[in-house]
């Protein structure tokens, strides 16, 4: 008999495993998220390009640094700084400076990421991070939209992207009036709806022809992108579920009052940033609740808190501190919503 | 939770994980009887309980089913010769499977002999009283034979104050690879069926319901036609995941009912016997025969010839898979499943009572793969697929940090019953099983040691 002639192995049940981890999910997070940055290329030009390669390396870099710092094996490998680069550079304006968007991405990492332990230890989304550190620093350029699919976007980058670090960008207006396209007003979708209560049409918002964020873009592609994740189980459909339902329910009782002021929920769920949030950022794994409950509940919150900021804070866009939030109330969430365990005696059966 | 899983017929407990069965490597293979080892070794402890005492002396010669040790207390039973041959020693020390070497009988095959059970006495069931029923199931040495290996008669006899009305009779096999309760609900439906009864009369429980995987529908048939007139036996057809065939969820499947943290199925009228242990229940308490042979499947990319094997208890594995031709570059022996089961660290351990299956795994196997472990990454994926809805994932950050008294006060660390379901499904491959045995076996010993 053979089997005499080799060591055999003793390992611990079970003895076999899902052939998923954590890397295949990562990289296939990067995956969906590729067709959305190309769409966002595509429209925005070259400047959308040069942001997107510059927060993820941005972000790469940061994290080298920081494993380096602090004694650990280099991350960068595991892709899930790709997927914060990515993000990041996906929820900034198209004309973003270059060198605001390498800041931006060296806190996401460093002040999102690293400072609590690196992987699997944040408390917030650290591509979330990064932007709300950017958006107290630079609130103007963080705000500048820039037109879509203006011509020669692919030879010549939006000026105030190439601003020399530590500079104001150039005034974007001059540059967008001399483009001479009629009737572009500098304001995203939201802000038109929120400040003169025009809203856009669904079609619109669904291909994302409009103005925004370099990821604000098509919610259908955003949505497929996820529903791809979704359906290989590397994205818990519960939560962007949740925020729709959320927002859906916050935002209707205004709309069935005033039509002429509030805005429909379907505009609500399309607009802005909120498919990409509810898909890509939400559903982050790291910062949302582990319960079954605990997951609606986080959803529920957030499309809450979307909405109310839409309707009521000084911001357009209420998704990114939605968002945040939500993180944050996820360690109290999963306390106060642990399953009951089998067996175990229910409530009223106490003595 | 899988959005592709949401909708199935049948009926089942929340949450569990649908590993690859890979039962189509033997669940065509007819039960096959297996050659006499040389040399039979059988441990006096291979069941829950006290271990049994040895009646024999080295040199003594024994007969094929003659009684070798006799139980050492109630819950505990007796052992029986699997071959005719001679009693070479007896306090040898041999590995288990589970580690720690035990004291078993070692019994040297005679080869010339036709290894007939000569040792048997039918008897009339329809005479026997419940408590004879109950004390012929233990002197058959009869142990749970799906891989707990507990003392059937002990279920018997439910705890003072608690009555038995259901009997569940477990078909589910819900590990992969293992396919030996299918082919004994083909092949001994009638041997079943009379098991059954025989349970039925002596806990006294007034129905059965067996359960069955919707992956052996052809069993589900096969005992259905066999079932007699009066209809206190069913067939029930479950959902095909794991861990179905684990008692509570069995329960929770086909009767709606939980049973209560750190309670029994007693405590709600309920015993649950496997099909395997109550076919041969109804093949040997007839005859008042003792328990020396049982259906092993031999499967897993390591062996050559997969297939259901009739074994006598006490083979060497070494023999064992020398039969069934195991593959020069397998690395991995598991015992049980691939689940629950335990890899063996020395061919020399013996097949017990409740082994019910050998899988043998080769290093290029997908399975055995490097599996680097990252930090939780708060997936959820865990708290979806563990059966009794724990939270590993907090569970396994305690652990981490070594706060194994939260781990049991405040996650209820002991009603993890070691399913594997929660490391099975983490992306991030922590060992959160491992880690909730080691933490169990600290608190226990803490226990202990709080206690002297
Ligand atoms: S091993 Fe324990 S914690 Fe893990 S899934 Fe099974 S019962 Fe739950
Ligand atoms: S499955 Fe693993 S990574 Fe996911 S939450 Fe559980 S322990 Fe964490």
């Amino acid at each position: 008999m053979a089997l005499t002639s080799k060591p055999i192995e003793i390992r611990t049940s079970p003895h076999i495993r899902k052939a998923i981890s954590v890397a295949q999910i990562m990289r296939n997070v990067v995956y969906a998220l590729l067709p959305i940055c190309a769409w966002s290329v595509y429209k925005f030009g070259l400047s959308a390009l040069l942001l997107l390669l510059t927060t993820t390396v941005a972000c790469a870099l940061s994290e080298s640094l920081f494993c380096w710092l602090s004694g650990r094996n280099n991350t960068v490998r595991d892709f899930s700084v790709i997927i914060t680069g990515l993000l990041l550079g996906l929820t900034l304006p198209p004309g973003f400076p270059l060198w605001m968007a390498a800041v931006a991405g060296f806190m996401a990492i460093g002040l999102g990421k690293a400072l609590f332990g690196g992987l699997g230890y944040n408390v917030m989304n650290p591509a979330l991070v990064g932007r709300a550190f950017v958006q107290a620093a630079f609130p103007v350029a963080i705000t500048t939209w820039t037109p879509a699919f203006v011509p020669g976007r692919f030879s010549e980058a939006i000026p105030s992207t190439l601003t020399t670090p530590f500079m104001t960008p150039p005034d974007a207006t001059v540059w967008i009036q001399a483009l001479a396209i009629d009737g572009f007003t500098g304001a995203t979708p939201l802000a038109l709806q929120k400040f003169e209560h025009i809203s856009a049409s669904t079609i619109d918002l669904l291909t994302g022809v409009l103005a925004g964020s370099a990821g604000e873009s098509s919610a259908l592609l955003v949505f497929l992108c996820g529903l791809y994740l979704a359906l290989r189980g590397m994205m818990d459909w519960r939560i962007p579920a949740a925020v729709f339902t959320g927002t859906i329910l916050t935002s209707l009782p205004f709309y069935l009052v005033s039509p002429e002021i509030y805005p429909s929920p379907q505009f609500m769920i399309l607009s802005g940033g909120l498919m990409l949030g509810a898909m890509f950022m939400a559903s982050d794994m790291v910062g949302s609740p582990l319960t079954p409950r605990g997951i609606w509940l986080y959803g529920f919150s957030i499309g809450f808190l979307t909405v109310m900021i839409r309707l009521f804070g000084g911001l357009t866009e209420g998704v990114m501190y939605a968002i945040l939030i939500g993180n944050v109330l996820t360690p109290l969430i999963d306390s106060v919503t642990q399953p009951r365990v089998y067996g175990a005696r229910r409530q009223e059966e106490r003595p | 939770m899988n959005l592709n899983r949401i909708f199935n017929k049948y009926r089942t407990f929340p949450h569990g994980i649908h590993p690859l069965g890979h039962k189509e490597l033997t669940a065509g293979k007819a039960i096959r009887r297996v050659a006499f080892a040389p040399e039979m070794v059988i441990p006096l402890s291979q069941h829950r309980g006290a271990p049994a005492v040895a009646t024999v002396v080295p040199g003594q010669e024994v007969v094929r089913g003659e009684p070798i040790a006799e139980p050492g207390g109630f819950v505990s039973v007796p052992m029986h010769s699997p071959v005719t041959g001679s009693v070479k020693s007896i306090d040898a020390l041999v590995p288990s499977a589970a580690g720690p070497k035990v004291r078993a009988i070692v019994i040297h095959t005679y080869e010339a002999s036709t290894q007939e059970v000569l040792y048997d006495c039918p008897r009339d069931l329809e005479s026997m009283t419940s408590e004879q029923l109950v004390q012929a199931v233990q002197d058959a040495g009869m142990v749970g034979l799906g891989g707990a290996a507990f003392p059937s008669h002990v279920k018997m006899l439910p705890p003072k104050g608690k009555k038995i009305d259901t009997l569940l009779v477990n078909g589910c096999e819900c590990e992969p690879y293992l396919t030996c309760d299918h082919r004994i609900m083909l092949e001994r439906a009638d041997s079943l069926i009379r098991g059954i009864e025989m349970a039925l009369r002596a806990t006294g429980a007034g129905r059965a319901i067996i359960g069955v995987e919707d992956n052996k529908l052809d069993a589900v048939v096969h005992i259905r036609s066999r079932l007699p007139s009066g209809g206190r036996i069913s067939v029930e057809a479950v959902e095909t995941k794991y861990p179905q065939g684990a008692e509570k969820m069995l329960i929770l499947a086909l009767l709606k009912q939980e049973v209560p943290s750190g309670g029994i199925p007693a405590d709600i009228g309920v015993a649950v016997y496997n099909v395997g242990t109550l076919a041969q229940l109804g093949d040997l308490v007839p005859e008042s025969r003792g328990l020396i042979e049982r259906v092993v499947t031999l499967s897993g990319p390591g062996i050559e010839r997969p297939g259901n094997y009739l074994v006598p208890i006490g083979t060497p594995l070494r023999f064992l898979l020398g039969q069934a031709r195991s593959r020069s570059d397998a690395n991995e022996i598991i015992i049980g499943g691939p689940m629950m089961g335990m890899s063996v660290a020395s061919l020399d351990v013996p097949v017990t009572k409740g082994v019910s299956g050998v899988v043998v795994l080769e290093p290029k196997d997908p399975d055995q793969r490097p599996r680097p472990i990252y930090p939780c990454i708060k997936c959820s994926d865990c708290l979806d697929a563990c059966p009794v809805n724990l939270n590993p994932s907090m569970l396994g950050q305690l652990a981490q940090v070594r706060e194994y008294g939260t781990m049991e006060q405040a996650y209820h660390l002991n009603d993890c019953f070691e399913c594997g379901c929660c490391s099975y499904v983490c992306p991030s491959n922590i060992p959160l099983t491992q880690y909730f045995r080691i933490a169990k076996a600290i608190n226990r010993e803490a226990a202990v040691a709080a206690a002297h």
